[in-house]
């Protein structure tokens, strides 16, 4: 018997592909804030920016429903930001005050929201990986057809765990989409010095699972693999592994000089793959929106992080009883 | 010329079985390798192979005998005379030649009877029911099963081999394959989706085969059950129980037998449970399951197969922070918790012979530990005596010495003495191990020194 055809996907509307626009320069204009409140010394500890790789997450989101779940590890204010938690709250949990997510408590590295499905900014590498199986389990023990979208990185896809967890989510046929972001370096150390094979997104076909490699500078195609991937973890045929390929444009960390990759290296993806400008160029070849009306959403971007930063300067640390609470909830 | 054939010893702590049924008959021919017989352990029915060739001669143990000790003859084998080599005379040395273990160490794998008052939150009058440890942690599991939809189980072997040491028996049976999982052996894998699965809203029970194993997992138990309350601000609880046996089985050497009270115990986030007794493990498990977060729930192989008096009212549960003062004495307090117990209450029984009235606590719960109990049984005794299986450095007794020290310092006369595992990886040889695992000599040698006597 042939296999059905998948059902025809609309293509975004005018507005989708606006608002694409709007959350990714949200969350390069978030991120560039955040390095320089980092830089003020008003954001502390480890601080990992997402410029470059916000096609990933904002396609991806694209292809969410209500009720799907979604988990990362530790550069992971672009996926709060493209599932709808607010940037003043996000912000503020950088700088460790009491209007943050987490109150503060958690920071860059771990924040969560039950509202918005997202179960965190983990920040052990690697350890996200079988939590987003688990919450995959709950939707499947609760017979919903909701996904979890799990996200880790190429440095992350050589931990030992990822790979019980692709064994467990195949033969459990758990509806966890398995997102690599790989950035082609973990940390500071490059794919082709740390894993054996090119091809990540082969990895899991020895556990029976489907995997396909996606341009992840282009927020239309991680859509389109998105709303494929989801479709059948949706339809309880297993999970499924996306790697997208993209590029981080700063360090590591904030505290990464960056000198494992060459100056050249990083200009070539920026002028050459840059995934904001790629969709802004379509979408005014498209006639979707003129140069001012792009201007006008750059504008209420930058007013919205402004806000955002002057939030998180103004909130107040959290008062020191706080050190105590929400160790265990009461029984 | 007959041979004994033994009562074999079937699992490492096995010291006595049923002879559930013979598979042969006085007068058959029995090639090596027959079956000859089944035999009943606490944990299951095993076939029992025969190792030589010849006629079964006279059964000396009849089919349904139980209590059956582990080396006692139960049949002769008269050897095929045209096999012509001579069968080995009868003997101790004979059972080495068997594939199945040898003879278990000479300590004792059922502790000692212990004058056990019922736990004092049992309400009078409340339904009892004598039953092993393994049915009191199957049961309290099973009960909240019913009450509570969102509870599952998942481990290795827990649903269709009925548990590697029969904890989860039955189990499958009743809730079926989407409640009761077996799992790859995978332990940092399922501990994490375990973990995934309670941010989801679920109340997993994850069982470890042994705590051995969840060394692999202990960063999602430490990293990611333990700590993510705290650090989203209160928004994502973790309600999961980590359960299995803790600490040496029998034999098994070092790397199957440690105790991990004083590591988890360590850890805000957790809650960490040891009980020694069945009522106990019953009503704290229960407890565990309902918690709203991580539970470490610490058992004990050993005890497995003893049983106690456990409340049958699926109702009754026991707060998880209170420790059991399970005899009071005048002269000094013996702390413990889990199979330290049964140390310690051989001990106390020895000491009661030469005169000294020992106090014994159960603390039951490690973390959050109810030092309160013990500083006011100290206030009494003015010595103590700490006794548990794990290693002395950073240990549970350190710890209560350090708050008796902060505490009840004008009241103690003697310093705290802290009875331990030695500090040495678990030997295999069973005179070693039982040095290592600390003695109820150790305990009493202790206590003597505290009581200047």
């Amino acid at each position: 018997m042939a296999a059905k055809r998948p059902a025809r996907r609309k293509a975004p509307t005018k507005d989708e592909l606006v608002g694409y626009y709007r959350d990714m320069l949200l969350i390069r204009r978030f991120e560039e804030k955040a390095g320089q409140l980092y830089g003020m010394g008003l954001i502390g500890g480890f601080c990992h920016l997402y410029i470059g790789q916000e096609a990933v997450v904002v396609g991806l989101e694209a292809a969410a429903q209500k009720g799907d779940k979604r988990v990362t590890t530790y550069r992971d204010h672009g996926h709060m930001l493209a599932c709808g938690m607010e940037p003043a709250g996000v912000m503020a949990e950088l700088t460790g005050r009491a209007g943050g997510y987490s109150q503060g408590k958690g920071g860059s590295m771990h924040m969560f929201s039950r509202e918005k499905d997202f179960y965190g900014g983990h920040g052990i590498v690697g350890a996200n990986v079988p939590i987003g199986a688990g919450l995959a389990f709950s939707d499947q023990y609760n017979g919903t057809d909701n996904v979890t979208f799990t996200y880790f990185g190429d440095g992350a896809a050589n931990q030992g765990q990822v790979y019980e967890t692709f064994n467990m989510a195949s033969l459990w046929k758990l509806p966890v989409i398995f997102v690599i972001e790989n950035n082609l370096y973990a940390m500071g150390t490059s794919q082709r010095r740390s894993t054996s094979t090119d091809d990540i997104y082969t990895r899991g076909k020895p556990f029976g699972i489907p995997g396909e490699l996606v341009d992840g500078m282009d927020v239309l195609k991680m859509r389109e693999a998105g709303l494929k991937a989801a479709a059948h973890a949706r339809a309880g045929k297993g999970p499924y592994i996306l790697e997208a390929l993209t590029y981080r444009y700063r360090g590591h960390s904030m505290s990464d000089p960056a000198k494992y990759r060459t100056r050249e290296e990083v200009q070539k993806m920026r002028t050459e793959k840059d995934p904001i400008a790629f969709l802004r160029e379509l979408l005014i070849e498209k006639g979707h929106a003129d140069d001012e009306a792009l201007k006008a959403i750059d504008k209420a971007v930058k007013a919205e992080v402004n806000a955002a930063a002057d939030f998180a300067r103004e909130s107040p640390e959290p008062d020191p009883a706080e050190l105590w609470t929400d160790v265990l909830i009461d029984a | 010329m007959a041979t004994e054939i033994l009562m074999p010893a079937l699992s490492p702590t096995m010291e006595e079985g049923t002879l559930a049924r013979w598979l042969k008959k006085e007068g058959d021919e029995i090639a090596a390798g027959d079956i000859i017989a089944e035999i009943e352990t606490d944990k299951a029915v095993m076939e029992f192979e025969a190792v030589d060739e010849g006629v079964l001669g006279k059964i000396l143990v009849p089919e349904g005998a139980e209590g059956v000790k582990v080396n006692t003859p139960i049949a002769l084998l008269d050897g095929d005379s045209a096999a012509a080599a001579p069968a080995a005379p009868p003997s101790p040395a004979r059972a080495q030649k068997a594939p199945v273990p040898a003879a278990p160490p000479a300590r004792p794998a059922e502790p000692a009877p212990m004058q056990t008052e019922a736990a004092p939150e049992i309400p009078a009058g409340a339904e009892l029911k004598s039953m092993p440890m393994r049915e009191a942690l199957r049961d309290a599991m099973a009960e909240e099963m019913r009450r509570d939809g969102r509870v599952f189980v998942m481990g290795e072997e827990v649903a269709q081999y009925q548990g590697a040491y029969k904890v989860t028996q039955g189990l499958l049976d009743e809730f079926g394959d989407r409640r009761v999982i077996d799992t790859p052996i995978t332990e940092h894998g399922f501990a994490g989706i375990g973990v995934g699965a309670a941010f989801g809203g679920l109340r997993p029970i994850v069982e470890f085969m042994t705590w051995n194993f969840a060394m692999q997992a202990i960063d999602q138990i430490i990293n990611s059950a333990a700590k993510t309350l705290y650090m989203s601000g209160g928004q994502m609880g973790c309600p999961i129980v980590f359960r299995g046996p803790n600490g040496a089985a029998s034999r098994v050497a070092a790397q199957h037998s440690q105790d991990y009270a004083a590591w988890y115990a360590h850890v805000p986030g957790l809650k960490v449970v040891q009980p020694y007794a069945a009522d106990d493990a019953k009503g704290l498990l229960k407890a565990a399951i309902r918690d709203p977060n991580p539970v470490v729930f610490l058992e004990n192989e050993m005890i497995y197969g003893k049983s106690f008096d456990v409340p049958t009212d699926p109702d009754w549960v026991l707060p998880i922070g209170k420790a059991r003062v399970r005899r009071t004495g005048a002269d000094v307090t013996i702390v413990s918790f889990g199979i330290g117990m049964v140390t310690a209450t051989e001990a106390a029984d020895a000491l009661a012979a030469e005169g000294i009235s020992a106090e014994l606590v159960d603390l039951r719960t490690l973390r959050p530990m109810d030092t309160a109990t013990v500083v006011q049984s100290v206030q009494k005794t003015n010595r103590c005596v700490t006794v548990e299986q794990g290693w002395p450095v950073c240990s549970i007794g350190n710890h209560i010495s350090a708050v008796l020290m902060a505490e009840a310092f004008d009241w103690l006369d003697a310093p705290v003495l802290n009875v331990t595992g030695k500090d040495v990886p678990t030997p295999y040889a069973a005179n070693l191990e039982r040095l290592a695992l600390g003695t109820v000599d150790d305990v009493i040698a202790a206590v003597r020194a505290v009581c200047y006597r």
